[in-house]
């Protein structure tokens, strides 16, 4: 038997050390976000300590508070919903724009891809701020502030979407000597259908997670509540208000996975 | 009646899918276009109904030179051409019937195509339509439900109620199994004859092309090398057709090369499981 000296390597002497360089780098990031951060101080035995403190004085939850929190609940849910049909309704536009083979021509595509780029950039909460000083605070000033996250997100996903649809669906349309919205309602609209109500039903189940923290910058909906039950240290209060938006938040997920399954 | 003059197509990678073909389709005849792969056959038909923009050259469709026209007037004119495709292109999440109404779709404005409120005189037609090719009884089923011949008949019902002055129609049977493909066939030129319109049919199953077409044109690299009835097509036809004039070039495709491809799956040959 004869001895094998084949020898194979994934990776040329270049590329490992490349991979290793990379490696390196990656380390001295998060070593230097460490350090930057000093955060190598925290006194790990009173950790515990403080999480049972916390627990002790949310337990029990406060359920008489119960009463007070329906309404901002309910608003809460609003804002999601008209902030989410908002955001559709300019998110529409804004995706055939910023798709290559719907949009006009090269400059209406750079002004989608700027719309969706500066509303996705910007957090909900700063949207917040900025609408409650435009608008003054409660729910308005949420509801708009939803909508320009979303508008963003929404375009972007559905643009992508519009990007993949069958070239020769559309065509078919056209070569009938249909109108270019005819052709939309027809050729592109029908296939992208399912993304729209699936993504819409998703941005609405993140919009109601979102809205719930609204009300900390006085943007209306349970927020409100929230901040104050934290700042006055009704611990009992605010595990109350926990629980309340955790079961509407596992609500709102089944309807959107539910609702995403049935439309195809 | 259809003329083409000339036409010129060349694509932006500097292609030359098409290289000054004229030719002309009228009464009621079937003109099958012959050619191999690459041959420029799909664009010839996509530069007739503007899918695709010529370089230069010329067509007019019962006078109208409908290489410049632009904007209502070219969907004016789209609508007396009808066009089949080789993927059937039917809009796959509508129903039969959305389908087929597609091809009225340039006679009712955009609120009326919103609302799928076409005129009554569409409607009924669109029945007819269906009943002749056979699906009647399925206008309300998904397109994306049906079978392969069955799409097809979608796609002939859709291209038929324009109600055109010709029929495009490009590798209609590629798709399909070899049965299927011949009752398509006979469908087609069958409804045509019945409405007494020209047929120009892109198709790379020579066999097929002789049994349905009245006349064959063959292309072959961007030019038309071959024009005349089945009966004029010999085997010295089929070579300038699928390996070119120059006796140097190597074959591209052998003929029915589809059919050589069914015989090797044929599972009365021994040794299949």
């Amino acid at each position: 038997m004869t001895e094998a000296d084949a020898t194979w390597r994934r990776f040329d002497r270049r590329r490992r050390v490349g991979r290793f360089l990379a490696l390196l780098v990656s380390a001295v990031v998060v070593v230097a976000s460490w350090e930057f951060l000093e955060m190598g101080g925290v006194d790990a035995a009173t950790v515990p300590r403080e999480i049972n403190d916390l627990l002790t004085r949310m337990y029990p939850p406060d359920v008489a508070y119960t009463g007070e929190i329906v309404g901002p609940l309910i608003e809460t849910i609003h804002i999601a919903v008209l902030g989410t049909a908002g955001a559709l309704v300019l998110a529409v536009p804004v995706a055939l724009l910023a798709a290559k083979n719907t949009t006009p021509n090269a400059a209406t595509y750079w002004l989608g891809k700027v719309i969706v780029t500066v509303s996705r950039s910007v957090n909900t909460i700063i949207w917040a701020l900025f609408f409650v000083v435009i608008f003054g605070s409660g729910p308005l000033a949420g509801t708009v502030a939803i909508a320009f996250r979303s508008v963003g997100f929404l375009g972007k996903l559905l643009g992508e979407e519009i990007e993949e649809i069958d070239p020769g669906q559309v065509d078919a349309v056209r070569a009938a000597g249909a109108s270019p919205v005819q052709t939309l309602l027809y050729g592109v609209v029908p296939q992208i259908k399912p993304a729209l109500v699936g993504l819409s039903v998703y941005r609405w189940d993140i919009n109601v997670r979102d809205s719930t923290v609204l009300g900390f910058v006085g943007a209306g909906g349970i927020g409100v509540q929230l901040f104050r039950g934290v700042n006055a240290f009704a611990w009992e209060s605010v595990a109350m208000i926990l629980l309340a938006i955790l079961g509407v938040v596992v609500v709102s997920e089944v309807v959107s996975a539910r609702t995403r399954a049935v439309v195809r | 009646m259809l003329e083409v003059e000339n036409l010129r197509k060349t694509y932006a990678t500097g292609d030359e899918a098409l290289k000054g073909v004229s030719l002309s389709v009228e009464g009621n005849e079937t003109v099958a276009m012959i050619g191999p792969s690459g041959a420029g056959k799909s664009t010839f038909i996509r530069c007739i109904n503007r899918l695709t923009d010529p370089t230069d050259g010329k067509i007019r469709l019962d006078g109208t030179e409908l290489t410049a026209l632009e904007g209502d007037e070219l969907r004016s004119v789209r609508r007396d051409i009808g066009m089949i495709f080789q993927e059937y292109n039917l809009v796959e999440r509508l129903t039969v019937m959305e389908n087929v109404l597609t091809g009225r779709l340039g006679y009712v404005s955009n609120w009326q195509a919103f609302r799928r409120q076409f005129p009554a005189d569409d409607v009924e037609r669109a029945y007819e339509i269906l009943d002749r090719v056979g699906l009647g009884g399925m206008e309300n089923k998904r397109v994306d439900e049906l079978s392969g011949g069955q799409r097809q008949r979608v796609g002939i019902a859709r291209a038929v109620i324009q109600q055109p002055k010709i029929l495009l129609v490009d590798e209609p049977t590629s798709s399909l199994d070899p049965e299927t493909s011949e009752t398509v066939m006979t469908l087609l030129t069958d409804i045509a004859a019945d409405r007494g319109i020209p047929v120009l049919i892109n198709i790379h199953e020579v066999d097929l092309a002789l049994n349905h077409a009245d006349r064959v044109v063959g292309l072959h690299d961007g030019e038309l090398v071959f024009e005349g009835t089945p009966a004029d097509l010999d085997e010295s036809g089929l070579d300038t057709v699928y390996r070119g004039a120059d006796p140097d070039e190597t074959p591209q495709v052998p003929r029915s090369d589809g059919d050589t491809a069914r015989d090797g799956l044929d599972p009365s040959v021994p040794g299949g499981t």
